[in-house]
């Protein structure tokens, strides 16, 4: 009797784990079957024309663009942190505070650093409705991942590095950016992939700070509205309201959600050839 | 060149050296420094903007109406409508996430994990706007379609926000379940109790605490989330508080994107906007704080 119990409540445990796969597979499933069908060379490379017409090409770089100039800003800003965070600073009330604030960014709604951007960015520094505010709002999102990825992947090489090469009489920067960050670069790397993951789907940030149109021209200069993939789907999808115009949101869904894999198994990849490198040695 | 001129040199280079190193600490200390000034910066021009919406107190907190073109600016159905959504939408991820957490951590073949895990951790990973573009076409087309009514409704918010959290709340629990100590398991089962009975007894009690922290950050994130609920709840013009889950509703999130292209910039309208974001960036803080109290104290225990 009680074993019965046992073996039910362990096959209901099993169908709620086995849910959770099942929603990714249909979800992604039913996005590939509704979107495969209008991924030809002409969609990725036209630019859109009104919602039943035309590609997705000035989407797919905008987007490219806009996590460009994100990285640009976030990664060294958030490499540096890490460094000092992990190697410089001592446990005081300065390093204990700037933790804290880093946990902060990390925890604030997408939203509001979307509207800090259009009132900072585009209206007080006026730099407009562009590519730059776009990326330096998408900048701040990710800024806390990459500051947390590279903590951890530093604080994992050994002590016996550091020892080794400070013994050698190497000052500590040069440690650091030679041995230190030679062997912490997997995991900073898989980090920075991960932001950027978070940062090319990401739409509320996009949408208030880098355009909202559809447009259909790419950037001139970092000061041009750009175009991106997540607002192209938000456009389609509340306006669009024709068959046709949501078969082309399947498909710039499709575009995006490859991407995304595409980063993924990119930080795989890497971490993967990475530890079979240090392996061999 | 002669020993002793080396020797020179090289110590001129170490001086070097000793400068340099300073130079880089005092950089590194102020990219370190840039999360904090963005944290403050957000604050100050977050509250610059919304204080004159803030400052309509009672009005603005409680009032019952937000219609924007008679210049009424009630939150209080906004602030209803968003604890509705992400409570419920939380209730419905621990209820699988949960179960599939405790089965991950106690009962799962290594190969069957080997499955999971990655799946939970790529749904992360797909976009919310495209999230919500499918329970828009799928979701809210088959609660249309068998509970009538317009289909965008709370429930549908509560599914899409759900698949959202899952993975967040399974990852969490499954870390808590994994971290309770061995030697409490195995006693547990010396004694003769089964496992689903030490699973009762002994480690859900002793995981509590982590899994409580799950859901609170679950639910900041449930709360904070825009693209994706925002295209299956519907949106009401005039929002007010929802009777059945079949209603359509609106959210803080929600209401910040539609109007903000079209609120006249310098407007109490646009002040009002930027008054939500506050509201919404103090309801997650919260949200966080008691997660990071939850954290603390059970490691203390």
């Amino acid at each position: 009797m009680m074993k019965a119990k046992e073996e039910i409540v362990k096959v209901g445990l099993c169908a709620a784990a086995l849910l959770s796969v099942a929603v990714l597979l249909i979800v992604v499933g039913y996005v590939f079957i509704n979107g495969i069908g209008v991924i030809s060379l002409d969609f990725l490379l036209e630019s859109p024309y009104r919602f039943e017409y035309g590609g997705i090409f000035p989407q797919i770089i905008g987007s490219i663009c806009l996590v460009a100039v994100c990285l640009i800003f976030a990664v060294p800003m958030g490499v540096a942190s890490a460094i000092y965070l992990a190697e410089y600073a001592s446990d005081n009330v300065i390093t204990r505070t700037v933790r804290f604030f880093v946990e902060c960014l990390a925890g604030i709604p997408s939203i509001v650093i979307g509207l800090f951007g259009l009132i900072f960015l585009v209206y007080y520094l006026d730099f407009g409705i562009c590519l730059l505010s776009g990326g330096l709002a998408l900048g701040f999102m990710i800024l806390p991942w990459t500051v947390r990825a590279s903590e951890e992947a530093i604080k994992t090489v050994p002590q016996a590095y550091r020892e080794a090469s400070l013994a050698l009489g190497v000052s500590k920067w040069r440690t650091i950016r030679s041995v230190v960050l030679k062997s912490a670069y997997p995991g900073i790397i898989t980090g920075i992939l991960l932001g950027m993951g978070k940062a090319i789907g990401e739409t509320a940030v996009v949408l208030l700070t880098a355009g909202s149109g559809l447009e259909s021209f790419l950037p001139k200069s970092i000061f041009d509205p750009v175009a991106s993939l997540p607002v192209y789907i938000y456009m389609m999808a509340t306006q669009g309201h024709t068959s046709a115009a949501y078969s082309r949101t399947f498909g710039a869904s499709l575009v995006l959600i490859m991407m995304f894999f595409v980063i993924s198994i990119f930080a795989l990849l890497l971490r993967n050839r990475y530890i079979r490198r240090m392996g061999r040695r | 060149m002669n020993l002793l001129e080396r020797v020179r040199t090289c110590r001129f280079k170490r001086m070097d050296f000793g400068t340099a190193e300073k130079i880089v600490e005092k950089l590194l200390f102020i990219a370190a420094l840039s999360s904090t000034l963005i944290v403050f910066f957000i604050i100050a021009f977050m509250f610059k903007e919304g204080i004159p919406a803030l400052a309509l107190g009672w009005d603005f907190f409680f009032g019952m109406i937000w219609r924007p073109s008679h210049n009424q600016y009630g939150i209080f159905p906004l602030v209803v409508c968003t604890f509705i959504v992400g409570i419920g939408a939380l209730v419905l991820a621990a209820v699988i996430g949960i179960p599939a957490a405790i089965y991950l951590a106690e009962y799962s073949p290594a190969w069957l994990r080997n499955i999971i895990k990655p799946c939970v951790e790529m749904l992360v990973g797909i976009p919310s706007i495209v999230l919500g573009f499918f329970g828009l076409i799928v979701i809210v087309s088959y609660i249309r379609d068998s509970f009538g009514g317009y289909g965008e409704c709370i429930l549908a918010g509560w599914i899409i926000l759900a698949i959202m959290t899952l993975p967040h709340v399974i990852s969490i629990s499954e870390d808590s379940i994994r971290a309770v100590p061995k030697e409490y398991k195995e006693g547990s089962l010396a004694l003769g109790a089964t496992q689903l009975q030490t699973i009762k007894k002994v480690i859900l009690p002793n995981a509590r605490s982590g899994i409580l922290a799950a859901m609170v950050l679950g639910m900041g994130n449930a709360i904070g989330e825009t693209m994706a609920v925002l295209m299956v709840i519907g949106n009401p013009e005039i929002p007010f508080i929802p009777s059945s889950i079949l209603d359509p509703v609106r959210v803080l999130t929600s209401t910040i994107v539609i109007e903000i292209p079209y609120a006249v910039w310098g407007s109490l309208h646009q002040q009002a906007l930027f008054a939500l974001g506050v509201v919404l960036f103090i309801v997650v803080a919260i949200l966080n704080l008691i997660t990071t109290a939850v954290v603390r104290k059970g490691a203390m225990r």
